[in-house]
């Protein structure tokens, strides 16, 4: 028997809670003593007078029977003898849209219930487009509270043909419009001749019943990505995850991404035994017949189509985070069983939910969808999301809280990397850095406004040149009034900011040069991806720890007088964060230290001579 | 129900525990002996074949669990070969803490809430499985697969992270924990129907004997040993009954039955018109409980 997994969304109130009691009720899926503790409810919190309220046996959060919403999705199993059925009952309420989302990406079809009464509304958009960005390809327009419209003809053509104008571009397979009333039971599982003999149409479950089902692109080409290495001892190693698409036989030729080594298949565990063949949706271990190496995250394909590997990415974001996304920030990432840092390297335009226009965005917000460039930090295995669900999906984590703040498809690999070739340069960084008689380096000075970076900086460099070492010192202030003249002080232009100024450190580094970059920066993720820039050793992280009382005593440039007289906006200490360097590789604590015994410090501790262990 | 049905349900589960594996510092799988833990005891085997299952199994035992049960732990833990770790409340037993004495509510805080959070901080164990599946409860339906837990193990019901497709963000901070549940979309007859079709060996308990019974509230409370005092006038009856879920003792109560097979279960369990949690005493303790009961870091 196969199994329907589908979503009901819609806006507040239009009975999508009270829909599905009402089919769990009707499917005789709820039992007595369920049904005694939902009559006490229905007293205590419900909403239908002397009735049952349907709504109350999946509003499971107690928060949601007090205010009668639904916060969360809710998962709810019932069958008849035709089909097994997962229903997820997502949320309307738009502040909890990331909760929709959850219950849709596995979702295969998708029931929009309207009121009747009301039509179309802003939030049957949105679920519409998360619905069909999220690759859903049959939907049920469900018109619920017909008998609270009289039961309408009129009034269900309207909806029907508004509904088919607004999706005509959502690329859904099938829309099937239902009228019914939920309180009532007519449509649900027992047609509403009686109330609206002009409808012909299907039942809710009778569409459930016959709505195809996806079958797990089992015509594919095989793929499985590696999810982890079954290694009990030195006689047996396998390679486990669930197949992507396609099947696979022993004696398949198959071929590794990224690696690009071929094998062949030589036992298949299926289910805890050694079988012959497996197919799309299982979860395998595959053992090959040569001693190659796989590990997490690579992917294994057949050899005739092997799969495709890239970094750069145009990809669907919609972001679930109150914190804004900041292009340039580094993220975490997780596509198949791939963990990548990841970065928004351009967001190409925002969706408005309601017209579907295009818009300009620097930023993207709490439930906003755009299309980005996204950057992964290495090369990853990938289908576009269109052709391969889970090769093509991938989430965005915050590195610094660990919340899952986005999740991404991707549409298709920007072939940058592959067209701009690296030149491989025979006078290399060493090179450079030895005709100096030096070894290149970046200083990397974090502070508040005023702790005495630029002063510190400007004495080290000073020093170093004493000793006729090359140097050079990037100021915050002075490429603001160059490179980056074009960003202000907000937090998405603060990490561009600093992203423009370790690509060019890094570039100086390279150079062979000694470089001190003298910048609030004052985020931990953007101070982490400049470090990622530089070879290990090469980056030092200064931290030229000032309290913010005495940086506001000294106050030189006159700017924290401005910040707390509301002049100036987006000020680090006062309206905007500093986060501290947790493990620096210099602590300076200005307070007890002149500036000149900081420069000394720094100074003293380059030049002691490197242990150089014998290989 | 046929195999797709399960080669599904298997393959989802098994990916589960697979990510776990991949992706935790320290994880462990409570062992609570009931059909579920059976259930997911088996395709932990399934998962890591030929390996042995790669993560310990833990029990927290409340001291008032059935005998029977007891000694098919004890049994199933030798002959499948797994690392069986067992916990009890330590002050929970210097004070003779039982549901009889203390009321199932306070009961069930100390030697189970109380000793699952004591038990998993004393070993470090970052993610924790358990049986839990989302057709039992409520505010079990709106748990995800991947429960994230807050420092002291509390569940926020209202800022559970997003999680979609089947992309699991295993990613924590020191302090927090994760709880996952690989059954989550199984329902009570498929675990039987899972049962009968791998011949999963189960507590004899769960099928239907003579047993000495009381009526109780309604229900009938096996008269298991000399720990449940008999009331004034009250006799032991034999009775053909059987337990549909397994918790403590006394708190589960069982049902009169004829079931001696798994056919016979399975054909029960099929046309049953109460829910399995009928017998589970500590749902009835007040609306919303077991939610309040998670929020504290009950399973």
């Amino acid at each position: 028997m196969d199994t329907l997994r589908f979503i009901t969304c819609g806006s507040v109130d239009d009975g999508k809670s009270t829909l599905i009691g009402r089919l769990l009720y009707e499917t005789k899926l709820i039992f007595e003593d369920q049904l005694e503790a939902l009559q006490a409810d229905s007293k205590k919190f419900g909403t239908q007078g002397e009735r049952l309220d349907f709504a109350l046996l999946v509003d499971g959060l107690q928060a949601e029977r007090e205010q009668g919403i639904t916060i969360d999705v809710a998962y709810r199993f019932f069958a008849t003898p035709n089909r097994r059925f997962v229903v997820a009952d997502t949320p309307g309420h738009e502040q909890y849209t990331r909760n929709m989302a959850t219950g849709a990406s596995t979702a295969q079809a998708a029931i929009l219930l309207i009121d009747a009464r009301k039509g179309v509304l802003t939030q049957t958009k949105r679920h519409s487009r998360i619905v069909s960005m999220l690759g859903i390809r049959h939907v049920a327009l469900a018109v619920n509270k017909m008998d609270l419209v009289g039961w309408s003809e009129a009034i269900f053509d309207e909806i029907e043909l508004v509904y088919r104008r607004f999706a005509h571009d959502l690329g859904f397979a099938t829309i099937t419009a239902i009228p019914l009333s939920a309180l009532e039971g007519h449509n649900i599982v027992d047609p509403g001749h009686s109330a609206m003999p002009w409808y012909e149409g299907a039942t809710l479950l009778v569409w459930l019943e016959t709505v195809p089902t996806e079958q797990h692109e089992r015509a594919r080409p095989f793929t499985l990505p590696v999810q982890w290495v079954n290694r009990p001892n030195l006689d047996f190693r396998g390679f486990s995850g669930r197949i992507a698409g396609g099947w696979v036989k022993s004696g398949d030729s198959v071929r590794i991404s990224p690696s690009g080594v071929a094998s062949t298949v030589k036992r298949i565990v299926v289910s805890g035994r050694f079988q012959g063949v497996a197919t799309a949706g299982q979860s395998i271990t595959l053992v090959l017949g040569d001693e190659v190496d796989a590990s997490r995250g690579d992917v294994i394909a057949t050899a005739a189509h092997p799969i495709e590997c890239a970094d750069q990415f145009e990809a669907e974001l919609l972001w679930m985070s109150e914190h804004a996304l900041l292009p340039g920030r580094p993220y975490a990432a997780l596509i198949h069983s791939k963990s990548a840092s990841v970065t928004i390297t351009h967001i190409k335009h925002r969706l408005d939910i309601n017209s579907g226009a295009r818009l300009a965005a620097r930023t993207l917000g709490l439930n906003e969808i755009a299309a980005v460039n996204v950057s992964f930090d290495r090369s990853v295995p990938f289908a576009p999301y269109t052709e391969n669900k889970r090769l093509g999906a991938f989430i965005v984590i915050d590195k610094l809280t660990n919340e899952t703040v986005g999740a991404g498809l991707i549409r298709f690999a920007l072939r940058r990397a592959a067209n701009v070739h690296w030149q491989p340069l025979e006078v290399t960084k060493v090179a450079r850095a030895n005709m100096k008689l030096q070894e290149a380096r970046c200083l990397w000075f974090t502070g508040l406004s005023g702790s005495g970076k630029s002063t510190i900086a400007n004495l080290l460099e000073k020093r170093l040149h004493a000793d006729g070492k090359h140097t050079y010192v990037l100021d915050g202030d002075n490429v603001r009034h160059g490179l980056n003249r074009d960003l202000g002080f907000t937090e998405a232009d603060r990490v561009e900011n600093i992203r423009r100024v370790a690509e060019v450190a890094k570039l100086l580094v390279d150079a062979g040069l000694i470089v001190i970059v003298a910048f609030i920066s004052p985020f931990r993720a953007e101070r982490q991806l400049a470090r990622g820039l530089f070879d290990d050793g090469e980056f030092i992280e200064v931290f030229v720890d000032t309290p913010l009382e005495e940086c506001e005593r000294r106050d030189t440039k006159g700017l924290y007088a401005q910040a707390r007289g509301g002049e100036l906006k987006n000020f680090t200490g006062i309206d905007s964060n500093y986060e501290p360097p947790t493990a620096p590789e210099f602590h300076l604590r200005t307070v007890d230290m002149t500036p000149e015994a900081c420069a000394d410090e720094i100074l003293r501790q380059l030049n002691e001579p490197r242990v150089i262990e014998f290989e | 129900m046929d195999d797709t049905t399960f080669s599904d349900l298997e393959s989802e589960s098994i990916e589960i525990m697979r990510e776990v594996t991949a992706t935790a510092a320290k994880p462990v799988m409570l062992y609570s002996i009931g059909k579920d833990s059976s259930v997911m005891l088996r395709l932990a085997q399934k998962a890591f074949y030929p390996g042995p299952i790669p993560f310990p199994l833990m029990h927290i035992d409340t001291g008032w669990k059935f005998r029977e049960m007891i000694a098919f732990r004890d049994r199933t833990a030798r002959e499948t070969g797994f690392e069986l770790i067992t916990y009890t409340n330590p002050r929970g037993a210097a004070e003779g803490i039982g549901p009889i004495t203390h009321g199932s509510a306070y009961h069930t805080d100390v030697m189970k809430t109380e000793a699952l959070k004591q038990a998993l901080d004393s070993h470090g164990f970052d993610v924790a499985f358990g049986g839990a599946r989302r057709d039992e409860e409520k505010s079990r339906a709106k748990e995800r697969i991947f429960s994230f837990r807050a420092p002291g193990h509390r569940w926020e019901p209202k800022a559970q992270r997003p999680e979609l497709w089947n992309l699991y963000n295993t990613r924590i901070n020191a302090g927090e924990t994760i709880r996952v549940f690989p059954l989550s979309n199984w329902t009570e007859a498929d675990i039987w129907q899972y049962i009968r079709l791998e011949n999963i060996p189960i507590v004899p308990l769960y099928f239907a004997a003579k047993r000495p019974v009381v009526k109780r509230f309604g229900q009938w409370i096996l008269v298991d040993d000399h720990r449940l005092p008999l009331e004034p006038g009250e006799k032991p009856e034999m009775r053909m009954v059987r337990f549909r879920t397994l918790g403590c003792y006394p708190l589960t109560a069982g049902i009169e039955s004829s079931a001696t097979t798994l056919d016979e279960i399975v054909a029960e369990t099929l046309g049953a018109t109460t829910s399995e949690r009928q017998g589970r005493i500590i749902d009835h303790d007040g609306a919303g409980s077991m939610e309040r009961k998670k929020q504290e870091g009950y399973f």
